[in-house]
């Protein structure tokens, strides 16, 4: 899909981000606040430490209502997801992918089950083959309905859980990966305690009326500043999170791009459902006997960052893999790294080289997250 | 101070040409995290790659305002490329150039050209 700068979407909140100085640049498809004032590396520092606002409204939100029962539904996404659907507890999310038949990942979602219908998050620049999909292989089980007049805001960092409950008391009630709906002085707004940075935090649907309202309640706390898409990226670069188009995309599979985690036990060969689902077969012959190739975490030796393309080479010079997503990493203060590499030059620890304008410069294997989760979960005592 | 469509500054130091960018150059880049200065002894041309800057978003060109030779750089901003962002007009320069012909300068921008050129 080829976009041109006139047809970019605008944010329903574009105006208060030029207010509050934003710099802008296309995005799938959509003109996106990269940074504000205080620049990419300050507001990722004020992520970490205290709480931090962003417009992710450019995110797909479809609701799917079940034609017969949520059951029926579930078994349906299922055949979509190598991923325990049907097991979802009322007011929870679930993190998961939609396979394609070679075993490819069309889009990374999150997915809530509330109670009569499911509320999927789509990436961006997916929603249109997303969307596709769902009514191609769902039309049978379910009403397809795009969110289309609402905002989707991200609420992220330590301090974000005391920003969220001056705006709902009874937030305090979620854990990670819990949803609701509640009643706020912005219109009926569904939370979740999730998001795409590592740190604690919410991502807050809120009808567009009510958005700009909501962003400027928030950035009035002391404690919250606007976080841009920049920020957005090196954050999650850091907490080790996938991005599609880059870690994960219809030519990689969820084994090789580390994420077979995600793939529920009941999912898995001998699971109660195993099985069933889109690619099924190339997946469980990769868990069966491992991926020919691994995402892996890189630390480049010297100072120059390793961006998305850069080739990598084993010390006796054999290309190896490439970086998938390279950058700066402000927590770290180092330029960090990750990419796709054979599996039989993954392990960690080991010396590699990235080529860098024509340079063959050294960087390390390491252990992902680069930066540690700090997610608020339920005691399992 | 003379200025390029780049949006670097040129400064004469003696015999020498001193280069930097800009401040509105560094403030489109963000903040800088590394800088690829070229070696001494380097002859370049015009237009021809001499540097790169390298921003928490993205990796810019530094390019030769002249031909010339680099006969020094700024070995404060490979330890601190902060610096670049702090006092681009100042601290930060990138390096000097011995050019042929010093009037060679006289084609850039002037300061108010620049601010216009900015407009």
């Amino acid at each position: 899909m080829s976009e041109t700068a006139l047809s970019l979407a605008s944010l329903v909140l574009e105006d208060l981000h030029a207010e509050i100085g934003a710099k802008f640049a296309p995005f799938a498809g959509h003109n996106m606040p990269v940074q504000y004032g205080m620049g990419v590396m300050a507001e990722h520092l004020h992520c970490r430490a205290k709480a931090g606002l962003f417009d992710v409204s450019h995110m797909g939100q479809v609701l799917l209502y079940p034609k017969t029962t949520m059951a029926d539904l579930a078994l349906a996404l299922e055949r979509l997801m190598p991923v325990d659907v049907l097991g979802l507890g009322l007011g929870r999310q679930r993190y998961g992918f939609l396979t394609r038949a070679n075993g490819g990942i069309l889009d990374d979602v999150m997915f809530a089950n509330r109670g009569d219908h499911f509320f999927i998050v789509v990436n961006a620049g997916r929603k249109t083959e997303d969307l596709a999909h769902f009514a191609a292989e769902l039309s049978a089980q379910a009403f397809i309905t795009p969110v289309t007049e609402r905002a989707l805001l991200a609420l992220q960092g330590p301090l974000a859980a005391k920003s969220m409950a001056r705006i709902v008391p009874d937030i305090q009630s979620l854990y990670f990966m819990d949803c609701g709906v509640f009643n706020s002085d912005f219109g009926e707004i569904w939370v979740s305690r999730s998001g795409y940075t590592g740190e604690d935090g919410f991502e807050i649907s809120v009808p567009n009326a009510g958005a700009a309202a909501l962003a400027y309640a928030l950035f009035a706390m002391p404690e919250v500043a606007p976080i841009g898409l920049g920020a957005r990226d090196s954050l999650r670069l850091e907490a080790a999170l996938c991005l599609y188009g880059h870690e994960i995309d219809t030519s990689i599979s969820p084994i090789e791009a580390g994420l077979t985690w995600a793939i529920s036990k009941q999912r898995r060969p001998n699971g109660a459902r195993a099985g069933g689902y889109l690619g099924a077969d190339a997946i469980e012959a990769q868990m069966r006997s491992g991926p020919t190739r691994k995402r892996v975490g890189l630390y480049p030796e010297g100072r120059a960052p390793m961006r998305d393309g850069t080739v990598l080479f084993s010390t006796s010079g054999v290309e190896v893999g490439r970086v998938t997503s390279g950058g700066f990493g402000p927590s770290l203060s180092a330029p960090i790294a990750m990419g796709l590499v054979d599996a039989a030059h993954s392990a960690l620890g080991l010396d590699l080289l990235g080529e860098v304008r024509g340079k063959k410069l050294p960087v390390k294997i390491c252990a992902l997250p680069f930066f540690p989760n700090h997610f608020r979960k339920r005691s399992t005592t | 101070m003379k200025y390029t469509k780049e949006h670097e500054w040129l400064r004469l130091e003696g015999d020498l040409v001193v280069v930097g960018i800009t401040e509105h150059a560094a403030s489109s880049l963000g903040d800088v995290v590394f800088v690829d200065l070229p070696q001494v002894g380097t002859d370049v041309k015009l237009g021809q790659e001499v540097a790169v800057i390298e921003s928490v978003k993205a990796a810019s060109d530094i390019l030769a305002p002249l031909d010339g030779q680099i006969v020094e750089v700024n070995a404060d901003l490979a330890d601190n490329p902060g610096l670049i962002n702090e006092d681009p007009d100042g601290r930060a320069w990138f390096f000097k150039m011995k050019i042929k012909d010093l009037s060679a300068l006289d084609s850039f921008m002037t300061s108010a050209d620049y601010e216009a050129f900015l407009s």
